[in-house]
């Protein structure tokens, strides 16, 4: 493919034949990806598309929908008040009146939250520090432990009971009640990913080139200005990167809300991810459909907010140089 | 000399005060800062630690730090006493162990493709690749699920007196757990990367030597990537030994299930019976957390590296 034409007009017959030979050897290498890319890609993500349009629910074949899915996903009826005497729309309004704020409410506060703790945590690895190989390594155990075994163990933790209930002295019901059981799982997140994210900016800030900090020393920077001016925009693509990974993991958190919540109590926990395995594998009455219908709304979504962020740092980057 | 020492002080701005106070205070602040994340870090496992050593029905006892009263049973019942414990262990093992091999192999030799052989479409495929990358797993979900499972058309496509299958039927088989995971575009991508940069002048040898494309691809390549593949050995590992919301679908009966999943099912069977869920947590956590001990160097460049090179 890279050879120049004029080269490939006089190619010899044996050439040729080297060619078809080395292709053929390439895709039986390639075999076994395109087997799982062809089925669990390119087939997976164009029959998804078909599902999202018909109604399913595993007993009878799909029954082609059109945009009713997205119409009972979207609820759009329930958006405005209605007259009184009208008949109630048939709808699933649990994406609009739950999953979706409540998917915005813990990206906005966990992404923020587990981008400064890291930066702070590599912040302070960066100094000369004693112990600073068994730091690490006890920031990095949450991540290694599995979301599983974490969330079961802080359904321990946090029950009525529980140890942290014992040692504050508190009588808060943190997995039960609604004021509370999402904030509880936002900390158990922030728990979990903070490590590896600090081990993700501890090796941006160490490849800062420490001549840089020398020149701004000797043009009499003081340290603040050093970090405002030379550490925060070499550190900008690394946060960029972190907070992408943050906000594309916050989108589709399952395991900790299926472990700890299940959705509940009162729904205060559901968020788009879970809805969808909800709506596809755990109602007496699967919607497939529906649930396809999401999927794509969430792809949606994490697609515009993820431009929209990388606009937002590359724009903040701009004005600074 | 007393008029300089007078006039010092005077001459500091409020941001050098702010820099003074920071240069005595930073040392002592860092080190607050990290040990009480540490602590933080370590709490939650030192506690499952304490009240996996204490009897059943202390389970929410104090004292809180110390195993009192202590006893081992919760570990032997975990081992011995109850069967589904050995067989969720043994069932996360066949699932990690089958899907690590498989994947690295398989990796290497797409990844090899990509970085060595012209073929056609090549530059489109690996477009596809990276694009595939960035799909969420949600969207794939429901159709991989009926593949690996019942099938796209229940009872299978009719064409004429021939009945072909439309799915792998795996249901509540680890088959089923293993099969999409066998090779992932992450995997191939990371393999190309690799293999783009490694200098070609042994390959060449070798062809002129008159060695074919597997034999160099085997004698040559794989034993030059044994530190990528570990790596990339190392994250399957303990993606697939964590796993949950895949075998969730696909696995039915308990005696199917995997360790994580099969911990979630005891608690919700046996509410009272929480300090062996604890003990089984460490035995989830414990094979993770020697290979991560042995291994460390390679679990931390795989993380540091990922920021770097797509940031």
């Amino acid at each position: 493919m890279t050879t120049p034409s004029t080269t490939s007009v006089i190619l010899t017959a044996r050439q040729k034949a080297r060619r078809r030979r080395e292709a053929l050897t390439a895709y039986t290498f390639l075999l076994p990806y395109l087997f799982i890319f062809l089925i669990f890609t390119v087939f997976s993500i164009g029959y998804a598309f078909y599902l999202s349009f018909t109604r399913y629910n595993l007993l009878s074949p799909p029954q082609w929908w059109g945009l009713e899915g997205y119409r009972r996903v979207l609820c759009i009826e329930s958006w405005f008040p209605r007259p009184e005497n009208a008949p109630k729309p048939v709808c699933d309004d649990l994406f609009i009146r739950k999953a979706l704020p409540n998917t915005f409410k813990y990206t906005a506060i966990v992404v923020p939250t587990q981008t400064l703790i890291s930066l702070v945590l590599a912040f302070a690895m960066d100094q000369k520090i004693r112990f600073r190989r068994l730091f690490r390594t006890i920031f990095y155990l949450p991540s290694v432990t599995s979301s599983v075994v974490i969330s079961l163990i802080f359904v321990w933790l946090f029950s009525p009971l529980g140890v942290i209930n014992q040692i504050f002295h508190l009588k808060i019901n943190w997995l039960n009640d609604p004021r509370y059981a999402f904030y509880t799982i936002m900390m158990v997140n922030i728990f979990t990913t903070s490590g590896t994210l600090m081990l993700i900016f501890l090796a941006g800030l160490q490849d800062i080139p420490i001549t840089l900090y020398e020149a701004a020393a000797i043009d009499g920077a003081n340290k603040f200005q050093i970090f405002r001016y030379i550490t925060i925009p070499m550190l900008r693509p690394v946060i960029f990167f972190v907070v992408t990974v943050g906000i594309i993991g916050c989108f589709q958190v399952f395991d900790q809300i299926y472990v700890m919540t299940a959705g509940g109590p009162l729904d205060s926990t559901t968020t788009i991810a879970y809805l969808i395995y909800k709506w596809a594998f755990r109602d007496t009455t699967v919607k497939m459909g529906q649930a396809s219908a999401l999927a794509f709304i969430l792809a949606l979504i994490i697609f515009v907010v993820t431009m929209l962020q990388r606009r937002v740092i590359e724009g903040s980057g701009s004005v600074n140089q | 000399m007393a008029t300089i020492s007078h006039a010092q002080p005077r001459m500091l701005s409020w941001s050098d005060r702010l820099i003074l106070w920071y240069d005595h205070l930073k040392t002592p602040l860092f080190y607050l800062i990290l040990i009480l994340w540490a602590i933080i870090c370590i709490a939650p496992l030192y506690f499952t630690l304490v009240f996996s050593l204490k009897p059943v029905a202390n389970a929410y006892d104090p004292p809180l730090f110390w195993p009192i009263p202590f006893t081992l049973e919760n570990f032997r019942d975990v081992i011995g006493a109850l069967p589904l414990f050995p067989r969720w262990l043994l069932n996360s093992l066949i699932v990690s162990l089958t899907v690590t091999i498989l994947r690295i192999f398989f990796c290497a030799m797409g990844g090899y493709a990509f970085a060595r052989m012209e073929f056609p479409l090549k530059g489109f495929l690996f477009n596809a690749m990276l694009v595939s990358m960035m799909i969420p797993g949600q969207v794939t979900l429901i159709p991989a699920f009926l593949v690996v499972g019942p099938g796209i058309i229940r009872g299978g496509l009719k064409l004429g007196d021939i009945t072909l299958p439309t799915g792998f039927g795996l249901i509540d088989n680890l088959g089923g757990v293993i099969l999409p995971g066998i090779v992932t575009a992450f995997g191939v991508f990371m393999m190309t990367q690799f293999y783009k940069s490694l200098p070609r002048e042994l390959e060449e040898a070798a062809m002129i030597d008159g060695l074919g494309r597997w034999g160099i691809f085997f004698r040559i390549v794989l034993p030059l990537s044994q530190t990528q593949l570990l790596t990339l050995a190392l994250l399957t590992f303990q993606g697939e030994w964590n796993a949950f919301m895949w075998p969730l679908i696909i696995l039915r009966t308990p005696e199917n299930f995997t360790l994580p999943l099969g911990l979630n099912w005891f608690r919700g069977e046996y509410y009272t019976l929480i300090s062996k869920v604890l003990a089984g947590s460490l035995f989830n956590t414990l094979p993770i957390l020697i290979l991560f001990f042995i291994f460390q160097r390679y679990f931390v460049q795989s993380i540091a590296g990922s920021g770097l090179k797509e940031g």
